[in-house]
């Protein structure tokens, strides 16, 4: 009997896959394939413009220590340093405002308010705020900080619009971390009788850390290229400018977006500024990128 | 909670602001199409008519570009590419949503538009019978016009349609793929009779998203697009303004609170405008991923 049932009784024929199948199925290959190249040409050509146009500019030392205090769209020289410091400043204290108020949501939407209908309300709001364009969040402030307020356009009130852009992207990030901790975690440190905040903070918290820096980070790169703020809520200045309550200030997409009224693509000088700005610009979100990698691994739980 | 008195604030400020000038507006904000009079404060003449189609065009050109290259994209990257590429090959196309938009903008005025001379040329040459192909009211080889921005745009858009699309497309019932294929589908009819019927409605939808990026971009638009005086007909070589440069282009005017209310009127439109679109795209999203 076992010897019988080792080949069929009966040669099984396959009728093969009818041609037209079989061309429609390249057809869609090829197709995809070239989606996916086509969409990735893009990417590719703006590195390689960044780059080719603006390793002139940047690969002086003066570059990185100069402003361009003084200086005319006429005459080579000078420097990004103002615009690095205002890039930079902006961005930093954008995260020290988004950073705690991103968190906290993310935990009140995982912890306590799942579920309920605030809970829901709340996640909603974060996805409209996800959409929400940078010019509308500046605007934003303008009316509420500068005319309603009455402050002065600022390096600060740039800050606080980039806070709406920011905030949003945090949550997401951390939402996710919080819900991919494996809820025996959580029980574990009740049964040893810990309280819920406890739970929190020495518990979860630290067991997400890793994803919830790379999330910040990533979202850090995202606001730093924001230009819509820069030119509701600041003026360009030239000359390095640390007040970030008085005053115009510097910054990289600044920087760019002056050249281009400055006769950039015509004259060699802007040009050659807009693509050394845009170059260090891409660096500094390279950087940030980068470092969200390995900051991932540095907080990463500890294996025991 | 903090994020839900943000979201009413922002409409809310932005129409307290708004009111004053919209009371001293002596056109029809929504018909009006006009460029745009604030200096004298107690008459102005500003509308929203010819900003809302230059956005419109601009958006939806840009949108039909991106959608069929988008959702290639994310076919390929849940069948097709191979294993070990998948991550690289994501993670690449979303670093196209982290090139900030005004190296786009820059990249499009000096490097892409004179690539595109010839083609736009072209276009405009044999079929400019046709309105889109129209001569418009910015120069064809110049290329500050809504055929270079709509580009642009389209690949500025292009990573969040592809992000969406792929996480509904993964989502996909693995049975009902292992099912098809086990009937003797070859892959494309896998694609096209489980995947595609499952993540139609959030293929939709991420679109919808990429919609509602595309009506807000401002830098980008407002470095390529030639802002002109000449009336705008629906052609892909009109140059204009949207909301959004519009706005930003005279923020140095922002020293009156009429003036500026003019500008922040509109700024609310837009607010509304995205708003709606980005509220249906994540209704529909919340509800595929919860049916």
């Amino acid at each position: 009997m076992t010897a019988l049932l080792e080949r069929p009784v009966k040669l099984r024929t396959f009728a093969g896959v009818g041609l037209r199948r079989r061309v429609a199925n390249s057809i869609a290959t090829v197709l995809v394939t070239a989606a996916m190249v086509l969409a990735l040409v893009p990417l590719v050509w703006v590195m390689y413009s960044v780059f080719d146009f603006g390793f002139g500019a940047v690969s002086t030392s003066a570059w990185w220590t100069h402003s361009q205090a003084g200086m005319t769209a006429f005459v080579a020289g000078g420097g990004a340093y103002h615009a690095i410091i205002g890039t930079l400043l902006q961005g930093l204290l954008c995260a020290a405002i988004s950073i705690p108020i991103g968190i906290f949501v993310a935990i009140y939407l995982v912890e306590y308010g799942a579920g309920t209908r605030l809970g829901k309300l709340a996640t909603f709001m974060v996805d409209i705020l996800t959409g929400v364009p940078s010019i509308v969040a500046a605007l934003f402030v303008y009316a509420l900080w500068v005319a309603t307020l009455g402050f002065h356009r600022s390096g600060f009130a740039v800050s606080l619009s980039l806070v709406l852009l920011m905030v949003p992207v945090i949550v997401r990030a951390t939402e996710e971390m919080l819900r991919i901790i494996p809820m025996d975690l959580r029980e574990a440190s009740y049964a040893l009788g810990a309280p819920k905040w406890k739970t929190i903070t020495s518990i979860v918290i630290p067991t997400a850390l890793s994803g919830i820096v790379t999330g910040i980070l990533l979202a850090l790169a995202r606001v730093m290229g924001e230009t819509a703020p820069l030119l509701i809520l600041v003026g360009y200045s030239q000359a390095i400018n640390f007040d970030m309550f008085h005053g115009f200030m510097g910054s990289l997409p600044g920087m760019m977006y002056d050249q281009t009224s400055a006769g950039a693509g015509a004259s060699a000088v802007p040009t050659d500024r807009l693509w050394g700005a845009a170059l260090t610009l891409i660096l500094l979100i390279a950087i940030l990128n980068v470092a969200a990698r390995f900051g991932a691994r540095i907080f990463a739980p500890k294996k025991f | 909670m903090l994020i839900i008195v943000l979201i009413s604030a922002v409409g809310g400020f932005l129409l307290l602001r708004a009111i004053p000038a919209l009371q001293r507006n002596r056109e029809n904000f929504f018909t009006y199409g006009g460029s745009w009079v604030t200096t004298n404060t107690s008459a102005m003449h500003f509308g929203i008519a010819e900003m809302l189609q230059v956005t419109v065009l601009v958006s939806v050109f840009a949108l039909l570009l991106a959608m069929p290259v988008a959702l290639g994209v994310a076919i390929y990257l849940a069948e097709y590419a191979p294993r070990r590429l998948v991550g690289l090959l994501g993670y690449l196309v979303e670093l196209l949503a982290a090139v900030p938009s005004i190296i786009y903008g820059a990249w499009g005025l000096y490097v892409l538009a004179p690539q595109l001379r010839g083609s736009a040329l072209w276009l405009n040459e044999h079929l400019g019978g046709f309105f889109l192909f129209a001569d418009g009211n910015a120069s064809v080889a110049g290329g500050g016009t809504i055929f270079t921005g709509g580009i642009v745009l389209a690949v500025m858009i292009l990573p969040i349609i592809t992000a969406v699309t792929r996480e509904v497309l993964a989502q996909t019932p693995r049975g009902q793929v292992e099912a098809a294929l086990a009937l003797g589908a070859t892959r494309w009819e896998v694609v096209k009779m489980v995947m595609l019927p499952f993540g139609r409605s959030g293929y939709i939808s991420a679109a919808m998203l990429g919609l509602g990026r595309a009506l807000g971009e401002t830098v980008a638009l407002l470095i390529i697009l030639r802002s002109t005086q000449k009336a705008f007909n629906w052609s892909l070589f009109d140059g204009g303004s949207t909301f959004a440069t519009k706005i930003a282009a005279t923020a140095s005017e922002f020293n009156d609170q009429y003036k500026a209310g003019a500008y922040i009127a509109a700024g609310l439109v837009l607010f509304v405008l995205t708003l709606i679109v980005n509220a249906l795209a994540r209704v529909a999203i919340t509800q595929k991923v919860q049916s």
